[in-house]
Parts: structure tokens; sequence; C-alpha cells
């Protein structure tokens, strides 16, 4: 293993070849580098391993190349994360605090059981996307997903703000997501772009975004266009739908009798 | 005494993050490639399974017997394999019968003698059944009739390998890395539930050239497993992805429905969608629905079919385990990770999650010599 030490160790700046590292020593690399006081750290040659991110407890920079594994951040607490490429599933899994940004799709459960930072991802994500998210106090997570998403999207949701933008959309085409916010119960879903009735749960109401809502899309919508290098004039012009949950307790009374 | 807890679990995880593993890939061209790329991927993926069983199929496997079903048979004893093999000879022609190449590998305990038997049916033992039923019900015979021997592969052109182990140790003792090209593999780790691990339980799961490799369970193993009996199929691997195989055979061999409708009998639509059709499709997926309701799979799914020039990706309706899909020039690639595909060909042209239920399809572009094609070219003949 010492012989994939990362290089410059002590340093601000770290990189850090991947290929074959076991994820296991990936993360301890990655711990040792930031421990050494590493800033920043560039990760290449990723493939697959797991939990990149997860326990690092410091506002370091990581920049992925390559395909990082699942539970990409899970529980993370602090640091900023860039994959330059695709993620795969569990991304940002019960992320506390921090930012990720997908240059790339994501897979399903993104964000699940969210409870503070940010997640950006610039094309679709999979299923259950924001599944059981949740806020308290200060701490509000917010995802924006530039594409359009699968089934179950902000199923269970409990709190947060999550983003879908529909831009990988053809004119004309609406989300083709089913189950949309199905037993949501708490914070807030802003689809841009077309849904039909059936798509949404039973759980959520449709508004139209107010004037606090717009503030928070033209801040959430130009971070992402700042990111991914887009017009977030061009996006803000269209339509946004807001989808709020109905009920505190959407089954309160399914298993009582 | 030895602290066994730190031999299975050295890092002391409190957390086992196993699960399947699927890949598949196949050149759409034709081109014959070795293992080496499929190998690479399933290792990468080591962690999903726990070496209780892993698995491949190859098609375009044995270009020197392309008319010959290649039977793959495992024996637990000396006495199985002769009461097998006198039976064999007495059904077929055997052409050519050899112990399957295996080499040492650490990894790997007690392996079962591994034969294979490339066998033409005699003609009139037919007795007007067709070739492929004759050869279903003489593997069936096999496998519920007789004591420590288990056809674990019975098609042409095609084979499975597999094993007790994790991916790389089962390629390493079949070898095939260096032994066999084809046009298509398909590979499996497996992370047993509620079966137990052992080497026929292993996928990839066939009948005649139908190969099926499976993440998740299927609860309706039970009505499954009774409906595919009344056609003579008989479940004796013990793990509920042998029904998806018979499943296939059933529907698309036997009563030759297209690809598309046998994924909306396994993975149908919900009733709400059906619901929202128009009368047409509604009507369509209604009969579906009551004439192959007892093969529905329920439960989470991602399976992997492949058959003579034909690779399916296909997951549960509500996609409860994961799929990538990806191309690359007349590579088609199917996995549990992105990341697998990545480390065999990093350049795609396209990656994509598919919407659950939607199968993905890859078909071999110059077309081998299919039963329809064959039955055209006879129309013409004869008229």
């Amino acid at each position: 293993m010492t012989k994939k030490l990362a290089k410059g160790r002590g340093d601000r700046q770290v990189k850090i070849d991947a290929l074959g590292l076991p994820y296991r020593e990936l993360n301890a690399l990655l711990r040792e580098a930031v421990a050494g006081g590493a800033e920043s750290i560039e990760l290449t040659n990723v493939y697959g391993q797991r939990y990149i991110g997860t326990d690092l407890m410091k506002p370091v920079r990581l920049d992925i190349h390559g395909t990082p594994g699942n539970d990409l951040g899970a529980f993370m607490e602090g640091p900023r994360i860039t994959v330059h490429g695709n993620g795969q599933d569990g991304i940002a899994n019960t992320m506390n605090e921090g930012e990720i940004i997908v240059h790339g799709h994501a897979g399903d459960i993104l964000a699940m059981s969210a409870r503070g930072g940010r997640v950006f991802v610039r094309d679709d994500v999979g299923y259950r996307a924001a599944i059981h998210m949740k806020e308290y106090g200060e701490k509000k997570p917010l995802v924006v997903v530039g594409g359009t998403a699968q089934d179950f999207l902000g199923e269970y949701m409990a709190g947060g703000v999550l983003v879908v933008l529909g831009l990988t959309l053809k004119e004309g085409e609406r989300h083709r997501a089913s189950y949309i916010g199905t037993g949501m119960h708490g914070g807030v879903i802003f689809l841009r772009g077309a849904v039909e009735k059936h798509q949404l749960g039973k759980e959520v109401g449709v508004a139209e975004p107010d004037e606090a809502d717009r503030k928070l899309l033209r801040t959430l919508v130009g971070q992402y266009a700042e990111y991914f290098d887009r017009d977030a004039e061009e996006i803000l012009k269209k339509d946004f739908i807001k989808l709020f949950p109905l009920y505190l307790r959407p089954y309160g009374r399914l298993y009582v009798y | 005494m030895k602290d066994l807890n730190r031999i299975n679990n050295p890092h002391g995880d409190d957390k086992v993050n196993d699960a399947c593993s699927i890949f598949g890939m196949m050149d759409t061209s034709g081109r014959r490639f070795g293992g080496g790329d499929i190998i690479k991927a399933m290792t990468l993926m080591h962690d999903r399974g726990n070496g209780l069983g892993a698995g491949f199929a190859v098609y375009g496997l044995y270009p020197n017997f392309p008319q010959h079903y290649a039977f793959h048979i495992m024996y637990l004893s000396r006495e199985a394999q002769q009461e097998v093999e006198s039976f064999l000879q007495d059904q077929f022609c055997i052409d050519l019968a050899e112990e399957v190449p295996t080499q040492p590998t650490p990894a790997i305990v007690d392996p079962p003698l591994i034969r294979r038997y490339f066998a033409l049916a005699h003609p009139h033992r037919l007795e007007g059944r067709r070739e492929d039923d004759y050869v279903v019900s003489q593997v069936m015979r096999i496998n519920t009739q007789m004591d420590g021997a288990f056809v674990f592969s019975s098609g042409k052109d095609m084979g499975v390998f597999k094993g007790v182990g994790y991916p790389e140790d089962v390629a390493q003792f079949y070898r095939l890395e260096t032994d066999y090209q084809g046009y298509l593999w398909t590979g499996h780790s497996r992370f047993p539930t509620n079966t137990p691990g052992w080497w026929g339980g292993a996928h990839p799961f066939s009948i005649l050239d139908w190969t099926v490799i499976h993440n998740g369970e299927i609860s309706s193993y039970g009505i499954n497993r009774r409906y595919l009996e009344m056609y003579g199929y008989h479940c004796t691997m013990h793990t509920d992805t042998e029904v998806i195989a018979y499943a296939v055979d059933l529907l698309i061999r036997q009563h030759e429905l297209p690809l598309e409708v046998v994924a909306d009998i396994l993975a149908p639509p919900l009733w709400s969608e059906i619901d929202r059709q128009g009368p047409e499709k509604k009507e369509f997926y209604t009969t579906l629905r009551q004439v192959y309701g007892s093969l529905l799979l329920n439960g989470p799914f991602t399976i992997v079919v492949a058959h003579r020039g034909e690779m399916i990706g296909l997951t549960d309706r509500i996609r409860l385990r994961p799929l990538t899909a990806a191309t690359r020039g007349d590579m088609l690639y199917l996995s549990s990770e992105e990341s697998a595909i990545r480390l065999v060909s990093p350049k795609l042209d396209r990656a994509w999650i598919p919407m659950g239920g939607e199968p993905i399809v890859g078909r071999l572009k110059a077309s081998l010599p299919t039963k329809a094609a064959k039955a055209a070219v006879k129309e013409s003949i004869s008229h």
C-alpha cells in the first residue's frame, strides 16, 4: 500500500492514482492526506470505489476523475466533491454538510435521507431521488437535478429542497417519472417542465412558486448554470411548478384500527 | 480459541454491503473475443458477492460443433457419471466426451467432476417430438431422477461455466481468460440470500441455449414454478432464478412470443398504468395478465437473459435492483455498476440507466440462421 501513497504528502495539494486500490485503502489514503493538511485532492482512475468522502470531516476539495462507486459522500460532513463524469447509486446518502457536483448523470437514491449540504447533478438521475430527505432548524439539504428523474422522485420526502430542471427533455416532452412525491410530508419540490396529474403521488399538492420560491430558484439555478456553464436566464424563462406535502402525517391512520 | 470473527470480517465492519453483481457484454457484429474484459469487470465488483457462487455464459463458444448440443454436467460421484453416461449414449449420438479443462485454483475447494458432451439426438428417438423438446425432457430426466448429476448447460455453440467461489476464482478454475472466445459473455457473482450456495446454485441458469443471470429475489417463485411444472419444467437447483430460464424458454421458444411481449409478461405495467391506456393496449395488457399471470415475476430483480445472437437486460417494474447500459461501437454492455463498464471501455458512445421494466436488447447485426429465417428459406423452396 505504501507504494500508492499520495504524492506530496503533507502538501496542501495532493494527487492520488486510485487505479486498482480497494475502497478501504483509498479511503484510508484520503484520511491520511486530510490529516496531513491537504486542502485539495485530485483523484484519478477512480473505478467503483465506495464511500469516497464519507469520513473526512473537513471542507477539503475532492476532484474525482473516473466513476466513483456507490454511496459517494455518504454521511459526509464538510468536503466539496466534484465528479468529472457519471456517478452511481446512493450519492450523498445521509449527507450532513458539504457539496457534491456531478458533471454527468447519477444513479438511484440520490441524496437518500440527506439532512444537509448541497447536490448538483448536470444530467438525469435514477429512481427515488431525495427519498426521505429531511431538514431540521438550520439544516436544509438542497438538491438540483439538471435533467429529468425516474420514478418515486421525492418519495417520503420529509424536508429540504429538490429542483428538477428537465434540461435533457426534448421540446414538448414531459417528465416520465411516476409516483412523484408519494408519501411526501415535508420539504418542497420544484419541477420545470410538464407532468400529468397521474404522475404525482396522492400526498402532494401543486402550486405556482411564490416570490420567495422564485428567489430561491434564481439562486439555485444560477449556481447550477455557473457550475455547468449554462444560461440561467434561459432556464428560468420556462414555468416551474411547486409540489408541496398536503399532510404532515400522510399514513397516520394506515395501521390504526 | 481462534477468533473467527476476525477472519471472516477482518475490517471489523458491522455492515455487509453485498449484493449480486451482473455483467453482460456483446459484440453485435459477431466478432468473438476472450474472457479478459468480463473477468476484469466482475473482479472490480468483487465486493458485491461473497464467494458462494459465480459463473459465466459464453456464446459462439464451440465453432467446431455448431450443430451439437453441448452438455456440461457436474457429477458428485463416479456412480452418477456412469449412470448418466450410459443414459446419454442410449439417447444421443455422442461425438465427443471429455472433462471440462480446469486448473487447480486455491480458492476453489472440493469441485465436483465436470464433463462435457457434444451430442446429436438420435432421429429415431424423437418419436415425432421436436429436437429441442426432446433435449429439454432428457435434461429434466437427468436432473430430477439421477442422484448426484446436474446438467447445467445444454445449448448449441454456447456454454455455462459456474461454481462456488468469487468470479475471478471461477474464471481461473475454468481457464476462461485463455481458452475460450465468444461474441457474447455474461457473468454473475452471487450473494445467496434465501437458498444455499452450492455448485448448481451458481448463476447462470440455463436450459438449451437460454441463460439467465439475476440480482434480486423472486417472491413469486412458488406460483411460477407450479405453472412451469405443467409444461414439463422441473426446478431442481434450489434457487429462484431457475424459473426465469424455463419461463423464457416456454414463452419465446415454445409459444414463439416476441421478446418485447415477454418483458410485458415478466414485468408488466402496473394496473394503474394499464387503466390509462387506450382500448386496444388495455385489452392487450389485460389479456397478457390473464393468460400469463402466473409467470409475472414479483419481487426485486435485474436479469440479463441471453440466447443465440441476443442479450436482454431487464429490471423489475419499480427498479429495486440496479442496471446500467452502455454502448461503444458494436459493443453493448450491461452491468450492475457503470464503473465496471468504464474499466473495460473508458470511452463510451452512450451510458444510460434504463427505466424499470423496459428491456434493453442487443442483437447480432449479421443474423445467424434463426428459426424464422430457416422457415422462410423452407417456404421459398417449397413454393
